[in-house]
């Protein structure tokens, strides 16, 4: 078994043959999808309990606070308690709820991050599927969970949460935009679309170093208007706890609940996987020019350690951010986005367009 | 039935929301039917007494030393403001010397008080504009003041320190130093809020010209305290009608002129100064001598109407006894700022957005127990 902790290819290539082998194509095939979707599974709900284990004690830690402490070895088993506590919680039956909706929608908003995950690269031969339009991809399946929020809040028959959908409804369809432009900030520098090629590309440096000015200012634009699309932060104007009680996900208990709850969790860590990946270099580790000795012993450290690293440094900016600052209002947020960040923005995708034509950057 | 179905929800064609009783940003049992169009609050109607307790009636059967324990249940922020209020009305009756002993003691507590209440102001305001972390700065200093409290008399929150001719008892012997200790230490912590909350931008623009109230609407609504003084009204009871200590310290009366959320929430801060330095004018100054004035065991009010104000961390509290000249009162009433604070919340939050209402709310830093009694 050829196994490679710094380069997944061999072995993924090791399994497919290895199954062909053994087995029609058409098997082949549905035994890797089980394998990948188990996978992608195990990950998410790792990496969700993970981070509301991270996210509580980190606020914590802003806060003077100790954070969760009881269960296991520094609170760390405090998540699953609550896991567990979820999952026996008993569904509270909405009256005049339209019912069909109010089941279906925590499951399109976990469908949509789960779908978005796929793209990924998690290590170099590490990822589902390596798509041409990754980040297109990435864009289109993340903006899916909107839908999910706004059935949420028009069927629980809530007014707040019909309040709650309809703020996160301009605010994700505004901040969408920015989004998409920063990322093709990028895009343009990179030459590709395909998240693998981006990350190859920045074997000599990260993209953010590489691209001057414009690429900075994408990435600042991308982690403020990332923070809005995933309803965090100092941009939580669909959950507004202090005005809308808890938003669109008012009337849901129990295990639906826990949907939406992870599924904010994981678009954040999308999202910040999408910036390390795009802005940080992935998994590529990080090199300082002709450091040779130094070059050698970051790339000691195996490449999906480098990208969790990148990841967790973005997502610990990301709660820095909601920890700190206080929330905005509906018109401020549709202000900062159409009348700041998108011209900003613009300008900036043609100034790097401008770069790349003259080959300007390194 | 069906016409008053009618007349609530077919007519105006708004849309109603209830915030409270059991809301986050209500701070309490307040209930607000709001009338929203779109995101913005057209008309809202406080529904207040979800926690009327008849104080006022309670006390017409109960003595005066007993009406003590009363007055902390209703700003219990204040709780110590509060007792103040009666003990000096009483004593005003009474016609009761007090000695210096008692009056420093009884300022440095009331100022005391009024920064806890402030501190607790700053860590909810934070909390309903979203910044949460907030609520844990202010609690934690909030915390040094009440175990000072809780040293001098074993209540933290409802203190019910003073009694009629003096206090409940004396300090601890650590209260000079202990209060010492804390104003060195809030005076390095105080500027670590402004910091988090007053120079954000987000926040300035979450409260400038939010909610204004103009100086003509604050004098005839009544409006008084922080909020009051924020529109330019000059109401500080201590500055007016100096009572207690407050005759023998220097401090400004905090004004501003523009009224909006933003100043209100200024005001309180700037208080918070201007309370330490009344504090260590004070503190080093206490002279010896007994902690109360011997009383009879029965009080009896000659009979008489009476009146007192003091001056809490919300506003003007006036207490308001007529007595027949029997060991309880004849009827009371109090003059709760609260009550009158909340009346000022439909004028000046019509035609802004909903999460405004919530600024304007905490800026106005009600709270529900005052309000219903």
């Amino acid at each position: 078994m050829p196994f490679d902790i710094y380069d997944f290819t061999s072995f993924t290539q090791w399994i497919d043959t290895s199954l062909r082998n053994s087995m029609s194509p058409a098997g082949a095939v549905a035994v890797e999808f089980l394998i990948v979707g188990v996978m992608i599974l195990l990950f998410y709900a790792v990496i969700g309990l993970f981070l509301v284990y991270a996210e509580r004690k980190v606020c914590a830690f802003m806060q003077n606070r100790l954070g969760p402490n009881r269960v296991g070895p520094f609170g760390m088993f405090q998540t699953i308690a609550d896991l567990v506590k979820l999952l026996l919680v008993e569904l509270v039956p909405i009256k005049n709820a339209d019912k069909f909706l109010f089941n279906l929608a925590p499951f399109i908003v976990i469908t949509a991050s789960f779908m978005a995950i796929a793209a990924i690269p998690f290590a170099k031969g590490l990822h589902a599927i390596d798509l041409n339009i990754g980040v297109f991809y990435v864009i289109a399946v993340s903006a899916m969970g909107v839908i999910g929020v706004l059935l949420a809040g028009w069927s629980s028959n809530n007014k707040y949460s019909l309040i709650g959908a309809m703020r996160s409804g301009a605010q994700i369809v505004s901040y969408e935009l920015s989004v998409g432009l920063s990322l093709i900030t990028i895009v343009i520098l990179a030459g590709s679309m395909q998240l693998s090629e981006i990350v190859n590309a920045q074997s000599t440096g990260w993209f953010i170093f590489k691209g001057h000015i414009p690429a900075f200012i994408a990435f600042v634009i991308f982690l403020i208007s990332s923070t809005a699309e995933t309803n965090r932060g100092p941009f939580d104007l669909a959950e507004a706890e202090s005005e809308l009680t808890a938003g669109y996900h008012t009337e849901y208990s129990g295990i639906k609940f826990a949907f939406f709850f992870l599924a904010e969790y994981m678009n954040m860590f999308i999202v910040a996987s999408i910036a390390a990946t795009v802005f940080l270099g992935g998994w590529m580790p990080f090199h300082i020019g002709s450091w040779s000795g130094f070059n050698a012993i970051m790339d000691y450290i195996p490449p999906f350690v480098w990208y969790l690293l990148k990841t967790f440094f973005v997502i610990f900016l990301m709660m820095w951010f909601k920890w700190t600052f206080p929330r905005l209002r509906i018109d401020q947020l549709l202000t900062l986005e159409w009348k700041y960040l998108l011209p900003i923005n613009i300008v900036n995708v043609l100034i790097m367009a401008f770069i790349v034509l003259m080959g300007w950057h390194f | 039935m069906e016409e008053a179905v009618k007349e609530i929800i077919g007519e105006s064609q708004d849309y109603i929301i209830n915030m409270g009783p059991q809301h986050p940003s209500t701070h309490g049992v307040l209930r607000l039917v709001v009338s929203l169009k779109g995101e913005i609050v057209k008309n809202v109607e406080p529904h207040i007494g979800y926690v009327h307790r008849g104080i006022e009636k309670m006390c017409e059967s109960i003595t005066y030393p007993q009406i003590i324990h009363l007055t902390d249940r209703m700003d219990y922020l204040s709780a110590h403001i509060n007792n103040e209020a009666v003990c000096l009305g009483v004593e005003k009756a009474l016609e009761i010397d007090i000695p210096d002993r008692i009056k420093i003691i009884r300022t440095v507590m009331s100022e005391l008080t009024r920064i806890q209440s402030h501190q607790l102001f700053w860590a909810t305001f934070g909390m309903d504009l979203g910044g949460l972390t907030c609520f844990f700065y202010g609690l934690r200093d909030r915390e040094k003041i009440l175990d000072i409290f809780e040293e001098t008399c074993g209540g933290r929150m409802l203190v019910s320190y003073n009694c009629p001719g003096g206090l409940m008892y004396d300090i601890h012997p650590n209260f000079q130093k202990r209060v010492k200790e804390f104003i060195k230490y809030f005076r390095k912590t105080l500027p670590e809020y402004d910091q988090l909350l007053t120079g954000n931008v987000i926040f300035r623009e979450r409260t400038r010209n939010i909610g204004r109230l103009t100086l003509e609407d604050a004098i005839s609504y009544g409006i008084t305290g922080p909020s009051g003084r924020a529109s330019g009204f000059s109401c500080d009871v201590r500055k007016h009608e100096p009572y207690s200590a407050y005759d023998r310290v220097k401090f400004n009366e905090i004004t501003f002129s523009d009224g909006d959320s933003y100043h209100r929430y200024l005001a309180r801060m700037k208080e918070m100064w201007e309370s330490m330095d009344i504090i260590e004018q004070l503190i080093d100054n206490i002279p010896e001598g007994p902690y109360s004035v011997k009383m009879k065991p029965v009080i009896k009010l000659p009979e008489g109407e009476y009146y007192q104000r003091v001056e809490t961390a919300r506003g003007e509290l006036g207490v308001f006894i007529i007595s027949d000249g029997n060991k309880n009162p004849y009827r009371v009433k109090f003059r709760s700022p609260n009550f009158v604070n909340l009346s000022v919340l439909n004028l000046i939050s019509r035609d802004f957005k909903i999460a405004d209402l919530v600024a304007i709310g905490g800026s106005l830093d009600l709270i529900i127990p005052d309000i219903d009694r």
